[in-house]
């Protein structure tokens, strides 16, 4: 039975997350009437502010289903009965993600183009299938899971989904690692770093999530699952920073790309700050400390470690694909270049209100579905039951 | 087929007789309406050949740096009015290069390089940005939604991203907000029957002649004499992406 | 009860069969005759069906293809079918493509790219 107060808090909570969408979606609006000319892109910074928010959402959607894989693929008892919201925030989290990336396209009311006409040969064709693809599997796993008859169908569609958002990060990481020509991202490694900051990224708005939800109805976890699923961050933090350094490394001492590492590690101004101050110091060590530190872990602690990992993950994405874009083509090595349209040049990309906007209203919509998704079914962990073992 | 002893087959040859000459007749009747109309059209031109490449040899030896003839033209023959903002469109630009180590300097016209393996066409989930039979790279405005991937996969920037509503286009290059565009060799032109692109002609007409046009896979052309007598580079060929456009004197 | 249900809709179903026909809303469509002494390259009642498809296979044609001057090309209809005052097919609302497509309201986006204006005019 829900109180009267649990009603209206709902409500109140819906119309938030539905005033942020809307206000996203009208600034969609008007970046479609009046053409990208109202945001910071121009044609050297092509992908912007709202490509970091999407790419977030997406490679957030990838991980966050980490948690119901290891439940039910690899039976981890404390992680099973977490895996129905893994799940539904998997959706939510795709749909937000696919929202603003539709909606930034120069031409959005031609989507129904992109999902009839497909050129094979690119990744973003087969993310079409992909991320679609996705949201059916996760709902059947879902279904299989709620629905009692079919929960023994549960790990094979665990299994299932697995593989498919592996693939799909994969593609992900490759919709960079393909561009040949761009010193920041034409490397075999994207498609695996994309992978482990995956893990990172969900775990994170997993434990954000849960930790509101638990908040919100007065509950506690247990001090052990905390402690495993504070260490399992930690640990995928640990992974991502390693994974990040080999990128980096790679791009120093194979592709000898010194002039471009320079930039985004030294010299570039706010791309350093954001990598060093955001992503290294604020996104993964001091989490880091939070979570493996003996005496400071709380759940307080693993809260704002996880959400300092979130702001890390948006730093690091500004770093990559706006620094990406920033440094100049190389189309004459070993030459100094001038022209009109700022060949040679680092390009200058400050985002607008417009792309602020829409980067928050994506994250409207997916808080708007998961609030929905958890008023509507029972998603709340079940900790207590006599057949969770601790 | 009514009355007589059946054959030993059945009658089905004759079945099949009467359903492969129906099914001709159904299968050229359109096609015989088609005809009639595409008659009484006016002069359409023959489209593009396969056993074209078209190309251009640009040589840079004879490019003064601060002139923009070929710059100009293009924007006048497609309609793009001069750039001066970083979202207008630029289909051609002059680059100024020094070379680090010996301070050699160039002045460089650089385009779309219409590669024979485009990245652009490779990346475009919509096939919208392909490479026409006769070796063209275009954006099929029709298909594009706008992604601007092949802007982050071109390596020449040689992609522009219409960033707000037009008006006022050239009837024979029609271009919108919120599709990618870049040079198209002028096919109008080349469709027409021209024989050379805007950029060329207007480089020929002022005199400097660094600006040559044809088709590479005409022996007998002038590109394609060119380019065996003298040597020539393709920018950023490391990539293996073969383009159409070669350079002299870089 | 039934009977306050029933006047609701009989006044709602009023108001909209009023208001469908205001003078001054969207004006039936006034198609001007097209360039003197031509014929169209299919019958009206072919092309006002079947126009859409013939425009959809021509561009592929010609953009793929590279062929021009077709019998459905684009600016083969709007060289007979400009207006004599606008010289356009889409310029005011009463020439010929606009007139009938915003009395249907179906809106078509080829004049955000393609030139509406007849020859070499812009």
């Amino acid at each position: 039975m829900k109180t009267i107060a649990e009603t209206r808090n709902f409500w109140l909570l819906v119309a938030l997350g539905g005033l942020v969408t809307a206000v996203g979606l009208g600034a969609a609006h008007t970046m479609e009437v009046h053409g990208h000319v109202i945001t910071g892109m121009d044609n050297a910074v092509v992908w912007g502010l709202p490509h970091v928010f999407a790419i977030f959402m997406i490679v957030a959607a990838s991980g966050v289903l980490n948690v119901a894989s290891i439940g039910s693929v690899f039976g981890q008892p404390v992680y099973k009965p977490r895996a129905p919201l893994s799940g539904l925030l998997s959706i939510a989290l795709l749909a937000g993600g696919l929202m603003v990336l539709m909606l930034d396209l120069g031409r959005p009311e031609r989507v129904i183009v992109a999902a009839t006409h497909y050129n094979f040969s690119s990744v973003f064709a087969w993310n079409v299938f992909l991320y679609s693809g996705m949201v059916a599997i996760v709902a059947v796993y879902l279904w299989t899971m709620f629905e009692r008859r079919f929960n023994a169908w549960s790990k094979p569609a665990g299994i299932a989904a697995l593989v498919w958002r592996f693939v799909l990060t994969t593609g992900t990481g490759s919709i960079f690692g393909f561009l040949v020509a761009r010193q920041a991202y034409q490397s075999a490694l994207l498609a695996p770093l994309f992978i482990v900051l995956s893990f990172g990224w969900g775990l994170a708005v997993f434990l954000v999530v849960q930790a509101a939800m638990y908040r919100w109805n007065d509950r506690h976890l247990p001090a052990e699952t905390l402690a495993r699923l504070s260490r399992l961050l930690g640990v995928f933090i640990a992974a991502s920073l390693y994974l990040v350094a080999v990128y980096h490394l790679t791009n120093l001492y194979f592709a000898r790309q010194a002039g471009f590492e320079a930039f985004i590690l030294r010299d570039g101004g706010i791309f350093p700050l954001l990598f060093w101050g955001g992503y290294v110091l604020l996104g993964s060590v001091l989490p880091m400390g939070l979570l493996f530190h003996p005496r400071w872990r709380s759940e307080g602690a693993v809260l704002a470690a996880a959400l300092l990992v979130v702001a890390g993950a948006f730093a690091w994405l500004f770093v990559f694909i706006v620094g990406g874009q920033a440094w100049p083509l190389d189309i004459f090595p070993g030459h100094v270049v001038s022209s009109s349209f700022s060949d040679g040049q680092i390009a200058a990309y400050r985002p607008t209100a417009p792309e602020w906007l829409l980067g928050i209203g994506g994250l409207g919509a997916a808080f708007l579905l998961t609030t929905i998704g958890v008023r509507a079914l029972d998603f709340m962990p079940q900790d207590d039951l006599p057949a969770v073992k601790h | 087929m009514s009355g007589e002893p059946k054959a030993v087959d059945g009658g089905r040859r004759a079945w099949l007789g009467v359903a492969a000459a129906g099914l001709a007749g159904v299968m050229l009747a359109p096609g015989v309406r088609l005809i009639e109309i595409a008659r009484a059209a006016p002069a359409r031109t023959g489209g593009a050949d396969p056993a074209v490449r078209w190309g251009m040899l640009i040589d840079t030896t004879k490019c003064a740096p601060g002139c923009e003839d070929c710059v100009t033209a293009c924007q006048t023959e497609n309609g793009l009015g001069t750039p001066t903002r970083p979202t207008d469109a630029r289909w051609i630009r002059k680059i100024e290069i020094k070379e680090i180590k010996t301070g050699r300097q160039a002045s460089v016209p650089v385009m779309c390089q219409h590669c024979a393996e485009p990245p652009c066409v490779d990346v475009c989930p919509t096939g919208a940005s392909f490479k026409r039979a006769d070796g063209i790279v275009l954006v099929d405005r029709h298909s594009c939604i706008g992604c601007r991937y092949c802007m982050m996969a071109c390596p020449y920037k040689a992609r522009s991203f219409v960033h707000e509503p037009l008006t006022d286009q050239h009837p024979d290059v029609p271009r919108g907000k919120g599709c990618v565009e870049s040079c198209t060799l002028c096919v109008h032109r080349l469709d027409r029957g021209e024989k050379t692109t805007a950029c060329a002609e207007a480089c020929a007409k002022a005199g400097h002649g660094a600006i040559v046009f044809g088709d590479l896979n005409d022996p007998g052309s002038e590109i394609a004499r060119r380019v065996r007598e003298i040597q020539t580079t393709q920018l950023r060929a490391d990539l293996k992406l073969d383009p159409g456009v070669r350079y002299h004197g870089i | 009860m039934w009977r306050l249900l029933a006047a609701v809709l009989l006044v709602l179903v009023g108001n909209a069969a009023v208001a469908a026909e205001p003078a001054g809303r969207t004006p039936k469509p006034a198609i001007e005759p097209a360039k003197a002494l031509t014929q169209c390259i299919a019958p009206t009642e072919v092309m006002r069906r079947d126009h859409p498809k013939m425009l959809k296979h021509q561009r592929d044609e010609t953009v793929h293809g590279g062929i021009r001057g077709a019998a459905a090309s684009l600016k083969g209809c709007i060289d007979c079918h400009a207006g004599a005052a606008t010289h356009s097919v889409a310029k005011a609302p009463g020439d010929f493509c606009v007139s009938c497509h915003a009395y249907a309201a179906v809106k078509i986006d080829c004049f955000e790219c393609h030139a509406s204006t007849k020859g070499t005019q812009r």
